[in-house]
């Protein structure tokens, strides 16, 4: 019996050393709308050629986990790294049909898209076990300290799930960093514009630091 | 009416994760704000949030919540002292807010400050 437990335990350590060397998941999490799918989507474009998924300013575009496999992306210093890039629906406490009507939608569409949007949320936060590493794509111009952003943080900590901070929309005028730096002092705060590309160089130098 | 309903932490103490958040939720479903004494783990936020999503229906369109931390200090010894309080007495520091978000549309908040936003009932029926 307590050579069968050592022989599992021992597979066990070695499946998670081959599984972080050879399939680092690198999750994207946040709040709804934060931007999590432009951000997947201009690193596919920029390191593999071709987008990840559809952005819409309707909320709850992304309803369902989507994995974009082996993405290798190479600092300035020649280094690479190799992941599988998880987008997921973003994080809500609230679904309510109605505000999809805003948008245009047939109430059967709405009921549709708000069936599907808390199955979504309910993937995502099952899939943070499955997580190596996670970016958390905030809006830089909406308060940080909203309880989706800290039950997500809390969550990663819980799990010693190593995170970046992206701050992101930097580009627009009522985009505050500072605020999202000062909310989360424990963290690495990068702010990029992931529909402009505005530091996204910088965005991956940092990408190096978090996946090891 | 707004009904505020406090949950004490000895109510709840005792309670499994699920026990926790059925609790909390039956409440909110019957349209009361919850104050619940300490703060609830962050497996617990998740898990309040994962079970919310699986009750969302036409009138019951989810929830808004907020957790109050006594202590946020990231210091080595703050954290030791939080543990050992922790560990003697419970966690019971903080407390958490969690209403219905047919009436509360907003919880904001700031390191010093919490703001309930509550639905335009009037502005909505008028549309």
């Amino acid at each position: 019996m307590m050579i069968i437990r050592i022989g599992d335990f021992i597979k066990r350590v070695l499946n998670n050393i081959f599984k972080q060397k050879k399939n680092i998941k690198l999750g994207l999490y946040g709040p709804v709308n934060s931007g999590k799918t432009s951000l997947a989507n201009k690193i596919c474009v920029d390191w593999i050629g071709e987008e990840m998924g559809i952005v819409s300013s309707i909320p709850h575009e992304t309803r369902e986990i989507k994995i974009k496999e082996k993405v290798e992306i190479k600092s300035k210093k020649g280094k690479s790294i190799s992941f599988n890039l998880v987008d997921t629906p973003g994080i809500a406490t609230r679904i309510d049909y109605e505000d999809f009507l805003k948008h245009r939608m047939s109430v059967k569409e709405a009921k549709k898209r708000a069936k599907e949007a808390t199955k979504g949320v309910i993937e995502a936060i099952k899939w943070l076990d499955n997580m190596d590493c996670v970016l958390v794509v905030l809006d830089s111009t909406k308060n940080p300290y909203s309880q989706v952003n800290l039950t997500i943080l809390g969550n990663l900590q819980a799990r010693n799930i190593p995170v970046l901070v992206i701050g992101n929309k930097v580009d627009l005028k009522k985009s505050n960093l500072k605020a999202i730096e000062d909310a989360f002092p424990q963290y690495e705060v990068i702010g990029v514009s992931a529909l402009n590309g505005n530091n996204i160089e910088e965005f991956y130098e940092s990408l190096f630091r978090v996946i090891k | 009416m707004l009904t505020l309903q406090f949950i004490p932490y000895k109510e709840i103490n005792n309670l499994t994760t699920s026990g926790k958040i059925k609790k909390i939720l039956d409440l909110v479903k019957e349209n009361k704000i919850v104050l619940v004494e300490g703060k609830l783990r962050s497996n617990e936020e998740a898990a309040l949030i994962e079970r919310t999503m699986e009750n969302v229906t036409k009138s019951f369109k989810g929830i808004e919540l907020c957790t109050i931390k006594a202590e946020e200090d990231y210091g080595l010894i703050s954290k030791f002292k939080a543990g050992m309080v922790s560990l003697l007495v419970g966690n019971r520091q903080g407390f958490t807010i969690i209403g219905p978000a047919a009436i509360i549309k907003e919880i904001r908040k700031d390191p010093t400050k919490v703001q309930l936003f509550t639905v335009d009932k009037i502005r909505k029926r008028r549309r």
